[in-house]
């Protein structure tokens, strides 16, 4: 099996990659000692060449889009076309230092003022902000603006964020940064949000609403504009969190819905990079009258120019969120692919992504999995829930997870939404062919054969990773989170 | 088949509760939850000294896959925390009621302690939650 | 049609599987009333050829300068292998490495990168980073109000940090009430003799730029002790490459700092307008779990071989929801790719070599402007950056030179008022002397004076 030592194991002292720093160490005289470094920081002595290998090798021991069918629920891993990242890292693009002056950087100007208009038109806002740089700060900007919006109008009082239980766990979380109340409303058993539920919680204290819809269960909520009446006319405002906007592109708007703020995550959606773990991006789209508080910097268009608006410009805004404008390479990506897929392209993605979902749900149904909502049409995703398979055989959701990794499938998202037991959240996305999904399906068949007829075996997948299962409780108990060896002196 | 011991109290968020004969309380969680819980690998305890209210959030017991506040059965102040805990977590899913103590508290008033379940209806409740 | 690969054949087998007529009927659950059947507002799609034209006119209608404009941002040389190793598939197109035996090589890097950047700032632990420098710098007081014993919710912080930083911090921290208040400063640094002004006050905790915004060196010893006898943590907000030379926060005062985080954009990653960038963060190991992000560790798998996963998660907003130490959910995985491989291979002698030829630049830049008649250096020492205070308003001498084709630098006058006519400047290791006369001949040009030495 595969497995690849550490580079501070292939280290040894006095070997170096030259051609990458000066030839000579530069008199720091005038520095007095007492500010200087005694000791070198831990850092390989290796050559290029073993840098190259070493992270080659490391790449190879990665699941990826690239070389896997990664249907992982709520996450929208579909293909990442190589001319984003081609034409977004073209040397004009990174050579931009962030404080230039703005006619220094045109080019790229224009090109965010142009995303921030295609985001206006996928969303039906007004207003955008591109600056949040992950879905999470995204939800900040968002709660953030809502505060910043009931403030605004003398209304102080309103702290409570109402969140579905399916939500994903950074809605109570940014609600909780924002120095709100995250309230929590059950789903009834459709699928869609306990309006009773939502009734009795709503008031003066309501600040906002944040939903997902289609939601994380995989359907979309039919009563929206009736939420939105009841939120509205307690006072409050609606979030869109915008996980899912792949599910529902060009085939109706969030405002039209009646959410007053969405974000969006570039990295679902529009196909930037999932990097092992980010960069994210998660731009904010307001309506009227959230707008004087979106984030700054945006890009505005003055005398023939684009130009970054900042305080200035801007005197309600809620404030910076980065250091300087947040991921602009990521926005370029997003950017490159809402040109290459242009209106109709978009519609093909909700279309197809859609399609997608609901032939792999229904060739899963009638090979005898459970659907968690059998009644409801998938909307992107889905979700199948092993209750019984476990009950029956004593295989768990995370078994079938780990044996689709040696059948060369990447595992759905299990365990989340945490209301359904046992469950595979699945997203195969509008990029995967019908072979892809033919493959999956009868992969999860065998599993689950394998399952009644030998669950011993099917405990012991994964085999073919370059490690078997970890124990996550001695990495807990036993924390190792840097190494502590030495270098070797002698080879 | 979880174990509820006769002699001790017991709250509706899986908290036990043993009177000693100084007047303090030990507190612990119940093998019900510990199972739930799953290995623990973390506890985090209140310093000693602390004053907390009834119903108070005072510990945190961490597993890998979940963390949940333990709260305070009775008002009081916490006179010790279990030493052991910090190096061995695990005592508490192989000892709930014995070496995986979590807290000793002082009351406010000893009369709380009455207010608490007895094992009979603490069994009552794990059975209305299957 | 573009990246979908469904024949015509395809998708008449599957309607009739899933047992509907067309695609659109799929959408039959969202109301009438909200549903459209177009997106006015989104132009036509581009075949890749013509999407390439637009973006290298794009590229080109941007106009490159030659820089010595630092303020956060630092133009360094980044080995080609870098990027082409980063950008490989298996890296760029993976997810977060939750399935961690389909993960060990993202999870292995992270594993790497958290010994490296522990190592450089000398603490116990680090995070699997944030988002950039400034963010991290707002986890950090946000970290440091939880772990502190006192009830402070006030946190000390150097004048010269960050502009943009601290106004991002403000944003981020205003929610959970938060304060930042500033040290008192004198000469470019913080005051250690006007401290008294602060007693009888209670801080969480004291955030210290290393080096400051103004290339300062603050005096990091004495305010450690000082913070620590008053019971407050110490965070250091350093520039990473400088590491390679100067004292880490680790061996600060007697004790060492507390907190390191700073932004991470000097190792390896592009300029590119701002972002993506990374931020860092690390500690001292009994704060570990109140340390925000994703956060790897070493275990052993069932035959008892080493591997990597994600640990100590139950801290993270998906499973503590509302309770978590951040609403974080991500860390710049891709960015930390680059940051390790580039660290790799320069190695610790590279990076001092790096730090010691900025600062050696920079004093090159320092002696040739300031031997132009009225511009002088304000505060020494300095390292890697300097104030240079100037005989005309700062303002339209660097739109001059910036029309020369050279960013001179940033001005300091809104930000810092007390300063004066000051430009801060920078020359990274990519200056060369040559660079360096071309700005002083702009320099002088701009200010009508002979160029001549």
């Amino acid at each position: 099996m595969k497995r690849e030592e550490l580079i501070f194991e292939q280290s040894r002292p006095g070997r170096r990659a030259p051609t990458h720093a000066p030839a000579t160490l530069a008199a720091t005289d005038d520095l007095p000692s007492s500010v200087l470094r005694q000791e070198p920081p831990l850092l390989p002595e290796v050559s290029e060449l073993q840098v190259v290998r070493h992270f080659t090798r490391l790449s190879q021991l990665n699941f990826s889009i690239d070389t896997h069918f990664y249907p992982l629920g709520s996450c929208t891993m579909k293909y990442n076309p190589r001319a984003s990242n081609t034409l977004a890292m073209l040397p004009g693009f990174l050579a931009r230092h962030p404080l230039e002056p703005d006619s220094h950087a045109q080019g790229v100007l224009e090109s965010l003022f142009d995303l921030q208009e295609l985001l206006k038109a996928v969303t039906g806002m007004s207003g955008v902000s591109l600056t949040p740089m992950a879905g999470a700060q995204g939800e900040f900007a968002g709660i953030a603006m809502i505060r910043a919006y009931h403030l605004a109008r003398g209304d102080t009082e309103r702290t409570q964020v109402i969140v579905p239980d399916a939500a994903h766990g950074t809605n109570p979380a940014s609600a909780t940064m924002c120095g709100c109340e995250a309230i929590e409303i059950p789903t009834g058993p459709d699928g869609d949000v306990d309006l009773d539920a939502l009734r009795q919680v709503v008031g003066p204290k309501t600040a906002a609403i944040m939903l997902t819809n289609p939601s994380t269960l995989g359907v979309f909520e039919r009563r929206i504009s009736e939420i939105a009446e009841i939120v509205h006319a307690a006072g409050g405002l609606l979030y869109y969190d915008g996980a899912n906007l792949n599910a529902i592109l060009g085939r109706a708007l969030p405002a039209g819905m009646g959410f007053d703020v969405v974000h969006i995550n570039l990295h679902k959606t529009f196909s930037t990079p999932h990097g092992g773990g980010g960069p994210g991006s998660g731009v904010v789209a307001v309506n009227p009258r959230l707008e004087p508080f979106l984030p700054i910097p945006i890009v505005g268009k003055r005398d023939g120019s684009y130009v970054w608006l900042t305080e200035a410009d801007r005197p309600q805004s809620i404030g910076r969120l980065s250091g300087f404008m947040g991921n602009t390479g990521i926005l370029l990506r997003a950017y490159i692919y809402m040109r290459l897929l242009g209106t109709d392209g978009m519609r093909r993605v909700s279309g197809y992504a859609t399609l997608n979902a609901n032939y792999l749900c229904a060739r899963l149904a009638s090979a005898g999995f459970t659907i968690a909502y059998p009644r409801r049409r998938a909307s992107h995703e889905f979700i199948i829930s092993l209750k019984d398979v476990a009950r029956d055989t004593g295989a768990t959701a995370m078994d079938f997870a780990k044996a689709l990794l040696d059948r060369g499938f990447h595992a759905p998202t299990t365990y989340f939404p945490l209301l359904v037991p046992e469950c595979l959240l699945i997203e195969p996305t509008e990029t995967e062919a019908r072979q892809e999904l033919d493959d999956f399906v009868q992969a999860l068949t065998e599993i689950r054969d394998l399952a009644g007829r030998d669950v011993g075996e099917l405990k012991r997948a994964p085999q073919t990773t370059p490690v078997r299962r970890l124990d996550d409780v001695r990495a807990a108990r036993q924390l190792d989170l840097t190494w502590q060896g030495k270098p070797r002196t002698v080879n | 088949m979880t174990q509820i011991p006769q002699q001790l109290k017991y709250t509706e968020d899986h908290e036990w509760v043993r009177a000693e004969a100084d007047g303090s309380v030990v507190i612990g969680i119940t093998d019900h939850a510990q199972h739930q819980l799953g290995e623990l690998v973390y506890v985090e305890l209140p310093d000693a000294g602390r004053t907390v209210t009834r119903g108070a959030a005072m510990a945190v017991v961490e597993s890998t896959k979940a963390a949940s506040d333990v709260y305070a059965p009775l008002a009081g102040v916490i006179v010790q925390g279990n030493p052991a805990l910090a190096d061995q977590p695990e005592l508490v899913n192989t000892d709930p009621y014995g070496e995986g103590w979590l807290v000793r508290l002082r009351p406010g008033d000893a009369a709380d302690l009455a207010a608490l379940l007895d094992s009979a209806a603490y069994t009552q409740l794990l059975a209305a939650e299957d | 049609m573009p990246f979908i690969p469904h024949t015509d054949d395809d998708l008449a087998v599957m309607l009739q599987t899933i047992g509907v007529a067309d695609i659109d009927t799929l959408f039959d659950e969202i109301p009438a009333a909200l549903r459209i059947s177009s997106l006015p507002g989104v132009p036509p799609g581009l075949s890749e050829a013509a999407v390439t034209r637009l973006m290298r006119k794009r590229a080109a209608q941007n106009t490159d300068s030659l820089c010595f404009l630092g303020a956060g941002a630092y133009e360094h040389h980044i080995p080609a292998a870098v990027w082409e190793l980063a950008a490989r598939g298996e890296f760029y197109s993976a997810y977060t490495p939750y399935q961690a035996e389909a993960s060990q090589g993202t999870l292995q890097l992270i594993y790497e990168y958290q010994s490296m950047l522990a190592g450089l700032v000398d603490m116990d632990v680090s995070n699997a980073s944030l988002y950039d420098g400034a963010t991290a710098f707002a986890e950090a007081c946000l970290m440091a109000v939880r772990a502190s014993r006192s009830n402070s919710r006030r946190v000390l912080v150097a004048r010269y940090l960050h502009p943009l930083w601290r106004k991002a911090a403000e944003t981020l921290l205003k929610g959970q009430t938060v304060e930042l208040v500033e040290l008192p400063a004198v000469d470019g640094h913080t005051d250690p003799d006007a401290l008294t002004k602060l007693d009888g006050q209670d801080f969480a905790a004291v955030c210290l730029p290393w080096p400051n915004f103004l290339g300062g060196l603050e005096p990091v010893d004495t305010l450690t002790d000082w913070a620590h006898s008053r019971n407050m943590l110490v965070i250091g907000v350093c520039n990473p490459v400088a590491l390679g030379l100067l004292k880490p926060p680790g061996k600060w005062g007697a004790r060492g700092a507390d907190i390191a985080c700073g932004e991470g954009q000097p190792l390896g990653i592009p300029l590119a307008s701002g972002g993506p960038y990374f931020g860092f963060m690390a500690c001292r190991q009994a704060l570990v779990r109140q340390m925000p992000g994703r956060i790897v560790g070493q275990t052993l798998d069932i035959e008892g071989r080493r591997g990597f996963t994600l640990t100590l998660q139950a801290r993270e907003q998906h499973i503590r929801r509302s309770k978590a130490t951040s609403n974080i959910c991500t860390n710049q995985g891709l960015m930390v790719t680059a940051a390790t491989i580039h660290m790799s291979l320069l190695g610790s002698e590279g990076l001092r070599r790096v730090a010691a030829q900025c600062h050696a630049n920079t004093r090159s830049l320092v002696g040739a402007l300031t031997s132009l008649d009225g511009v002088e250096l304000r505060f020494a020492p300095y390292f890697h950056e300097a104030v240079l205070k100037l005989p005309r308003p700062v303002a339209p001498l660097l739109a001059e030179l910036a029309a020369a084709g050279i960013l001179g630098g940033y001005d300091l006058g809104a930000d810092f008022p007390e300063l004066g006519q000051a430009v801060l400047v920078c020359a990274t290791e990519l200056r060369t002397a040559e660079d360096i006369a071309a700005y002083r001949h702009a320099l002088a040009g701009a200010l009508g004076m002979a160029a001549a030495a």
